[in-house]
């Protein structure tokens, strides 16, 4: 049976009505086939107008609605809900755009009505054979997995947790904290960067909702949002952490020093280690690739001294497969590899270090015990140069973005090298200052004023040694002259770049990335903490470089977005997925190898769509050569239909 | 050669980008010729040729597939697809008699306003000269 169509143009004021002959609309429409009524109303989307949308529904018996008027991303939704309380399906109703598409941008009103005119009909077309759907309903997974112990991920855990959600952490590294751990002091307030992160730390592996991954990996994820299935891989540790007893024994008779990781190299550390005191989860590690061999006959004689037998040779990579409702990827940075800054000496003189090798120097805990010491001679330098946005804002070269933090903590270095060495000078390299935060300009004010830091403004074009000490040439774009400074030691504020891995991860949760590698948001304003892959989120650096309190607040984000999903019973998943005609499909697989979501595979010969995955994109449907997979509500027939409307009909 | 001919002309809009383009032209309030009829689809990577075949078929004079610039995608890759398919499209028209010119495909994001006005402005300037599409058109 034919439907029965109501067609309903919107004046939207003047908008349309000043260049669309609205009645004229409604007149053609109520002689095309199908329509039984028409109407014209002033505004459609207010209340009344919506109210007579519905009257007419149930007095007319419409099984179908199309509303001439703006945009559907305006008003669709209204529409669909005032024509779901008359009785009908919402997917029976559908907009014609005249409003943007035809009345606004046309002042010929026989044209406009004309156009208006093909628009509605092929919407009627369309509607003629769109199908009552329903949405899909998808359970949910109550538990949510966060990749990337750093400062972002251990708060998004803790906030995930602390709101009765079981938190699934996993970690690269054999202890969580990431690069905050690694800092001396924070700025702008110079609070203490391990103080007020080791107690979040503990936090988490205290936690009973939250269960830790370290030195492990995501490998795979499988699913949908509110059901991914996550594959870790988590390397052996060759030690039990609940049999070591932290004695340090083992490290005592290690044969074997590797450079430290934790301090950058500034210092080695034994093939069995651990990363640093306060590490969590508290143990030891043995790097299977510095010690000589697991064969106990190889060395074996941390083996020998541990007396709780806490150290097992025989330890193999375990995969575990969690099932998670949302993931939220929290992996941070790396700094820009030194290889790329050869004009610097970067890599090749001892006392050029980067910033974070410099955080190391100035922490109590580091490699000199807080003191500023020169790599090369343990020498205290005199003058110092600091070089900002080395390998940022250099789009020929390097990366074109700014990497946002480097300018705050150059002023934070050259403040804390002023408190250690009084009578030194200090020196900043920089492009321009960017201290945007609450209290960042006033910190930089006072490393310039106070501290009596001298901030030249331009490039340096090299470093290189010359009877031990490090040569800077530059240039002061203000004062317009060359500069030479015979330095002690150099700290290139080094660009902020994805961590390593970010590539492989996004290919893994199919979550796009930026030109610059970073994880896309979906939304560059309004939607800064989700990705463009459903039910997964995103937090700190990975997504962008920023600072402790941006990481912070955007970790909250993610876990409140998380919790906005794995709070309601069932997820709705739109219905306009794509479908198959079994008699048409030879089971060739071509829409299976289009398909960007993964969401088609062969079963029995004949392509099968999962309707959780399918996003409605219709790239199978272009692909097919038979015609055998279409999108519900938009079919090669309703296209078609669509077309002869838009062209004016065969006649 | 019918100069005065008004062209027939069917835009493939993709609903992410393109057509989101050509809402911010009419938000804009920028002016192009009324030739041009829309519809609007989920990805330009859903527009068969067939589509295309049975515009010229029902009379279109001209073709317009547009979607989000490449790497935009909503659907992270069916422009690639769309560019891949339209460009052999476009190969092969003069193959069935009809000027390659009638077929054409763009990049418009939400925020190109202008782009899109500009693109059709140049389309219709390019399709007037070639007078009604009689090649495909299905015989009345
Ligand atoms: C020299 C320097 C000084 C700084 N000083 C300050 C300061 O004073 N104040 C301030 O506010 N900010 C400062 N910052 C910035 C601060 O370091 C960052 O804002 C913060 O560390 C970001 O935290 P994050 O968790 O996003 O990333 P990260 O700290 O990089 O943590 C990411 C974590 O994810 C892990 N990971 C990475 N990939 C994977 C994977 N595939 N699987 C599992 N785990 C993975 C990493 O091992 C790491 O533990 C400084 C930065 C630098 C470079
Ligand atoms: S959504 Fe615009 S081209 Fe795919």
């Amino acid at each position: 049976m034919r439907k029965k169509i109501g067609v309903f143009v919107c004046h939207c004021g003047i908008n349309i009505a000043g260049t669309v002959d609205v009645k004229k609309v409604a007149q053609e429409l109520s002689e095309f086939p199908g329509v039984s009524y028409t109407v014209d109303y002033v505004y459609m989307c207010s209340d009344p107008g919506q109210n007579l949308i519905i009257q007419k529904i149930k007095e007319e018996k419409l099984d179908g609605v199309v509303v001439a008027c703006c945009s559907p991303n305006l008003h669709e939704t209204t529409f669909r809900r005032a024509a779901q309380s008359a009785g009908l399906n919402p997917y029976e109703c559908e907009i014609a755009n005249i409003r943007e598409q035809c009345s606004w941008v046309h002042k010929d009103k026989d044209k406009a009505t004309e156009k208006a005119i093909k628009i509605t009909k092929g919407i009627v077309e369309k509607l003629r054979w769109n199908e009552p759907l329903q949405p899909i309903k998808v359970p949910v997974t109550k538990r949510a997995l966060i990749i990337g112990g750093g400062i972002a991920g251990i708060q998004t855990a803790l906030d995930l947790a602390n709101s009765d959600i079981e938190v699934v952490l996993v970690e690269k590294n054999p202890s969580i904290g990431g690069h905050m751990i690694q800092l001396s002091e924070t700025f702008p307030t110079l609070d203490c960067s391990q103080c007020i992160l080791t107690p979040k730390m503990v936090e988490v592996s205290k936690h009973p909702k939250i269960k830790l991954y370290t030195y492990s990996e995501v490998q795979e994820v499988t699913g949908y949002v509110g059901n991914f299935q996550a594959k870790i891989l988590k390397k052996p540790r060759y030690v039990d952490p609940d049999k070591c007893t932290l004695c340090d024994e083992c490290t005592q008779v290690c044969p074997v020093v590797v450079p430290n990781e934790f301090d950058l190299g500034l210092t080695g550390r034994k093939a069995i280690y651990i990363p640093f005191p306060q590490a969590i989860p508290a143990t030891y590690t043995l790097d299977i690739e510095a010690c000589p061999g697991v064969l106990p006959i190889a060395c074996g004689k941390c083996w020998d001294v541990c007396e709780p037998k806490a150290i097992d040779f025989d330890m193999k990579p375990e995969i575990v497969e969690e099932k998670v409702g949302a993931i939220v990827v929290a992996t941070g940075y790396d700094l820009y590899d030194k290889k790329n800054m050869a004009e610097y000496g970067y890599g090749k003189y001892p006392d050029v270090l980067d910033g974070l090798q410099f955080e190391r120097l100035l922490s109590a805990s580091g490699p000199t015990r807080g003191k500023i010491l020169r790599p090369s001679d343990h020498k205290e330098p005199k003058e110092i140069v600091f070089i900002q946005c080395v390998g940022s804002r250099d789009p020929e070269l390097h990366n074109k973005y700014c990497s946002k933090i480097c300018c705050m903590y150059t002023a934070k270095h050259a403040k804390l090298y002023k408190h250690h060495v009084h009578d030194g000078q200090a020196y900043v390299f920089y492009i321009d200052i960017r201290a945007g935060g609450k209290g960042y300009e006033e910190f930089v004010n006072r490393t310039m004023e106070e501290e009596g830091v001298l901030y030249l403004r331009g490039k340096v074009s090299k470093v290189f040694e010359e009877n031990g000490k490090l040569v800077v040439w530059g240039v002061d774009t203000l004062a317009g002259q060359d500069i030479e400074i015979r330095a002690d030691m150099v700290v290139l504020a080094m660009a902020i770049r994805p961590s390593s891995g970010a590539e492989k991860l996004a290919k893994i949760l199919k979550a796009a990335q930026d030109t610059d590698g970073f994880f896309a948001e979906a939304h560059p304003k309004l939607r800064p903490v989700e990705s463009l892959t459903a039910g997964v989120f995103l937090a700190g650096v990975a997504q962008a470089p920023k600072d402790i309190p941006d990481t912070v607040a955007q970790a909250g984000g993610a876990a409140i977005k998380v919790v906005s999903i794995l709070s309601q019973p069932e997820l709705l998943h739109s219905p306009l997925v794509a479908q198959v005609n079994e008699h048409l499909c030879t089971g060739c697989s071509m829409c299976v190898d289009v398909c960007p979501f993964s969401a088609l595979s062969i079963v029995e010969g004949k392509a099968k769509v999962n309707e959780v995955l399918c996003e409605g994109c219709g790239t199978c449907a272009a692909t097919c050569l038979r015609s055998a997979i279409e999108v519900k509500n938009l079919t090669h027939l309703q296209v078609h239909d669509m077309l002869t409307a838009s062209l004016g009909g065969l006649k | 050669m019918n100069s005065e001919h008004e062209p027939k002309i069917v835009a493939f809009l993709c609903k992410w980008c393109s057509s989101a383009g050509s809402d911010m032209a009419g938000v804009s309030r920028l002016e192009y010729p009324s030739n041009v009829i829309p519809i609007t689809v989920m990805c330009s990577g859903s527009v068969s040729p067939l589509y295309i075949l049975s515009a010229f078929n029902l009379g279109a004079d001209g073709v317009l597939v547009s979607g989000c610039h490449p790497g935009d995608c909503h659907y992270i890759k069916g422009n690639m697809y769309a560019r891949r398919r339209m460009a052999l499209l476009k190969e092969l028209l003069p193959y069935i008699g009809l000027e390659p010119e009638r077929f054409q495909m763009s990049w418009v994001s939400a925020a190109e306003g202008l782009k899109f006005t500009q693109i059709i402005k140049e389309f219709v300037k390019q399709l007037k000269p070639l007078g009604p599409q009689t090649q495909l058109r299905r015989s009345l």
